[in-house]
C-alpha cells in the first residue's frame, strides 16, 4: 500500500487498527528491557539512586520537543497540501507533547530537589521549557475553542509555526547561556560524552517512551477522527430533520 | 467581460452549501440569485468574492484585468455596512475611496447621488438602517469597479432608495458592468438572469 | 501609498475617538504602577531597583489589553472582508493598522513611563534608558500582538486567549528590554548589547508580524 494511501481517513483507520497492537506489544517490549537495564545500572557517586530519574526526565524532555517538531511537519501539511489526515496529527500530538513537556518539568524539579537544593530556578532550559508547555496549553486552548474543526487546523498550524522558534532556543539554551543545567551530552558534535553503562540504558528508555509515544499517538488519532465523523453524522442528522 | 462558473461547490462548517453549480454572466447583465434561507445565496457572492474558497469547481474572468484577482475588481455589499460610528458620514467613504484607490473627489458627487450630501459631517451612529445602506452605496458610485456583488441591497431600503438601488444598478449595467445579486424580493430589473438555489437537505 | 496612509489615518482618529480614547492604555498603565508599592510595599531601594521591571511588565500588559479590539473591529462591521478584497496588500495593511496602534497606545506608554519612574523612586539616568528601551521594544510588542489578533479575530471571548497565545512570544522582548535597561543603571554589561538584540527583535517583528497575521486571516477563511 504506498503511502499516500494513508491520507485517507478510512484506509489510515484500518493502518493503524493493525499496526497499534503490534506497537504497543513492542513498546512493552521496549520498557521491560529498558527497566531492566536502568535497575542493573550503576548509582553516581554523589547523587546515589536519584541520579535514576535521568531515565524518565531525558526522554520526556526529548519526547516534549520532538511532539512540537511533529505538530511543525503536520501543520506545513494542512497550509501547504490541506491533508485531512495531518489535521488530526497535529490535534492528536499536542496533549500528548503537553503531558510529555509536564512530566519533564516534575522530574526535573523532583531531580534538583536534591541535587541542586531547590525545586526551581530560573534558569535558560528549565525556563524555555516551562515556555514550552504554556505553548502547548495555548495551542490546545486554541483548538478547543474554534468550532469549525478544519477551520481550526489552520489557524492552529500558524500558530504551533510560529512557536516552532522555542525549539532550537530549548535546546541550544544550555549552550549559549552558561546556567545551572549541565550543557549537552548526548546529541552533541563530537560524540556522547556519557559513559556506555548509563548511556546504553537510556538510549533503550528513550526508545521505550518513543515507541510510546506513537502508540499513545495513533490511537489518539484514531479516536478523533471517528469524533469527526461523529460530528459529521450529527450536523447530516440535524439537515434531514430540518428538510423534513 | 464574462465570469464564468462552472461546477462550484461550497462547503462551509462541514456542512456541503451547494455543488455541481454553474452560470455564465456577461457584461451589462445581472444575475439574480434566489432561494431559500440557507441555500447558499450568501455563500455564493462571498466564494465569487474571494472570501470562501470553493470545494471544488473553477471561477473565471475573462476579459477583466489578468493582474487582478476577481475579488480586487469587485465590490462586496454584504449584510454588513462596513462603516465607523465614531467617523462622520464623510470620513467613512473618505477611507473607502482613499483605501481602495480611487479618487477624492469623487466622495462629494457619490453622497449627493445616494441623497446623504446634506448629512456629510454627522457621525454615522446616528444614521438610521436605511441610512447607512445608502452609504455602503456611495462607495459603490465613489469607487468603479466592473463587478458588482450584491447580497440583500433591498434590505433595510424604503420605497424611495430602492427605486436609487435600482436606478445606480441600471445606470452600471449599462456602463457594461455585471452584477450578482442575491434577493428575496424584487430588484426592479428587466431582464435579468435567475438563478434559484434549492436547498440541499 | 495613500492607501496605507487612509488606514493609518481612520485607524488613529478611531484609537482617539472611540472606548477612552489614547489616554486609556495610559490611565491603565499608572494603575498597574501605583499597585505595585501596594503589593510590594513601600521601600524605595527595593522599588528603585526593580523599576524597570515593573515599567516594562505595564507596559507589556497594556499593550496586549487594547490589542483584541485591533482586527476584530473590523471584523465585527465587515470592513475586514473588503480589507481583504482590495488591491492594497494584506501584510502592508495589517503592519499599517499595527503602525497606528503602536502610535496611539505604544508611544504614549513610552512618554508616561518617565513620569511613573517617578513613583518608584528611578533616577534620570534609569529613567532615560528605561523609556529608551521602551522605545525601541514597544514596536515589537505590537507587532507580535498582532500575530495573536489575527489568530483570535473571530473569537467572542478572544482577549484572554489572546494574550495566553502571546505572552510567551513576547518573553524575548521583555527579556532583553529589562536587560538593557539595567545594562545602562547598573552594568556590567555595556548598554549596547541587549539594547542592540532588543532593536534586533522589533526589526524582525516588524516584517514577521504582519506576514505571519496575513496568513493567519488567509487560513481563517473558509
Amino acid at each position: 500500500m504506498p503511502l499516500t494511501d494513508l491520507a485517507n481517513p478510512s484506509r489510515f483507520l484500518a493502518f493503524v487498527d493493525a499496526v497499534l497492537p503490534w506497537l504497543a506489544a513492542a513498546t512493552l517490549l521496549a520498557f521491560a528491557l529498558g527497566i531492566g537495564q536502568v535497575y542493573l545500572s550503576p548509582d553516581d557517586y554523589q547523587q546515589g539512586a536519584t541520579v535514576k530519574i535521568m531515565f524518565l526526565h531525558v526522554p520526556a524532555a526529548w519526547l516534549g520537543l520532538f511532539a512540537w517538531v511533529l505538530m511543525s511537519v503536520a501543520a506545513l501539511g494542512t497550509l501547504v497540501w490541506r491533508h485531512p489526515v495531518a489535521d488530526v496529527a497535529a490535534k492528536a500530538a499536542a496533549p500528548i507533547g503537553a503531558a510529555f513537556t509536564l512530566m519533564c518539568l516534575l522530574t526535573g524539579s523532583l531531580w534538583g530537589r536534591p541535587m541542586w537544593g531547590t525545586y526551581w530556578v530560573w534558569d535558560a532550559r528549565l525556563t524555555s521549557v516551562l515556555v514550552l508547555f504554556l505553548m502547548y496549553l495555548g495551542v490546545i486552548a486554541l483548538w478547543r475553542t474554534i468550532e469549525d474543526p478544519t477551520r481550526a487546523a489552520r489557524i492552529v498550524a500558524v500558530l504551533t509555526l510560529v512557536g516552532a522558534i522555542n525549539i532550537p532556543i530549548i535546546k541550544f539554551s544550555v549552550d549559549w547561556w552558561n546556567t545551572l543545567h549541565q550543557p549537552a551530552s548526548v546529541l552533541r558534535l563530537g560524540g556522547s560524552t556519557i559513559h556506555p553503562t548509563i548511556l546504553v540504558p537510556l538510549l533503550i528508555m528513550i526508545a521505550a517512551f518513543t515507541l510510546l509515544f506513537l502508540t499513545l499517538h495513533l490511537a489518539a488519532m484514531r479516536n478523533e477522527i471517528l469524533r469527526r465523523r461523529l460530528r459529521t453524522m450529527l450536523l447530516m442528522h440535524a439537515d434531514a430533520a430540518a428538510g423534513a | 467581460m464574462r465570469l464564468m462558473a462552472s461546477e462550484l461547490a461550497c462547503i462551509r462548517g462541514g456542512r456541503q452549501v451547494f455543488h455541481n453549480l454553474s452560470f455564465t454572466l456577461g457584461a451589462g447583465n445581472a444575475l439574480v440569485v434566489t432561494g431559500p434561507n440557507g441555500a447558499g445565496k450568501s455563500s455564493l457572492l462571498r466564494l465569487v468574492a474571494g472570501l470562501v474558497h470553493p470545494a471544488a469547481g473553477q471561477l473565471a474572468l475573462e476579459g477583466g484585468n489578468g493582474e487582478l484577482t476577481i475579488g480586487e475588481q469587485a465590490h462586496y455589499l454584504g449584510h454588513q455596512d462596513a462603516l465607523k460610528t465614531a467617523l462622520s458620514v464623510q470620513e467613512n467613504l473618505a477611507f473607502w475611496v482613499g483605501f481602495l484607490g480611487a479618487g477624492d473627489a469623487k466622495v462629494d458627487a457619490a453622497l449627493a447621488a445616494v441623497g446623504l450630501d446634506g448629512l456629510a459631517a454627522l457621525p454615522a451612529l446616528y444614521l438610521s438602517a436605511g441610512q447607512r445602506r445608502r452609504l455602503s452605496l456611495a462607495r459603490l458610485v465613489a469607487v468603479e469597479r466592473p463587478i458588482w456583488l450584491l447580497d440583500e441591497p433591498t434590505s433595510a431600503l424604503d420605497v424611495a432608495a430602492q427605486g436609487l438601488l435600482a436606478d445606480l444598478m441600471r445606470t452600471h449595467l449599462t456602463g457594461g458592468g455585471l452584477i450578482l445579486a442575491a434577493t428575496h424580493g424584487p430588484l426592479g430589473l428587466a431582464a435579468a438572469q435567475e438563478l434559484k438555489l434549492g436547498a440541499t437537505r | 501609498m495613500t492607501a496605507l496612509a487612509a488606514i493609518l489615518m481612520r485607524d488613529m482618529r478611531l484609537a482617539v475617538r472611540v472606548g477612552g480614547g489614547a489616554l486609556i492604555g495610559v490611565l491603565f498603565f499608572l494603575i498597574v504602577v501605583t499597585l505595585v508599592p501596594f503589593a510590594i510595599g513601600p521601600d524605595l531601594v527595593l522599588l528603585a531597583r526593580i523599576g524597570p521591571a515593573i515599567l516594562w511588565l505595564g507596559a507589556l500588559l497594556a499593550t496586549l489589553l487594547a490589542l483584541d479590539r485591533l482586527i476584530a473591529m473590523d471584523q465585527e462591521d465587515g470592513s475586514l472582508d473588503l480589507i481583504l478584497m482590495a488591491p492594497v496588500p494584506l501584510e502592508l495593511a495589517l503592519a499599517a493598522k499595527a503602525l497606528a496602534h503602536w502610535l496611539s497606545t505604544g508611544l504614549p506608554l513610552v512618554v508616561a513611563a518617565p513620569l511613573l519612574g517617578l513613583l518608584l523612586n528611578l533616577d534620570p539616568a534609569a529613567t532615560g534608558a528605561v523609556a529608551l528601551t521602551l522605545a525601541a521594544g514597544t514596536p515589537a510588542l505590537t507587532f507580535i500582538g498582532l500575530i495573536g489578533a489575527a489568530l483570535t479575530v473571530a473569537l467572542r471571548r478572544g482577549g484572554l486567549l489572546l494574550a495566553i497565545l502571546v505572552l510567551p512570544l513576547t518573553i524575548p522582548v521583555l527579556i532583553f528590554g529589562v536587560a538593557a535597561a539595567n545594562a545602562a543603571i547598573v552594568g556590567p554589561v555595556p548598554f549596547g548589547t541587549p539594547f542592540t538584540i532588543l532593536c534586533a527583535l522589533t526589526l524582525i517583528s516588524i516584517v514577521i508580524g504582519p506576514f505571519a497575521a496575513a496568513v493567519a486571516l488567509r487560513q481563517g477563511l473558509d
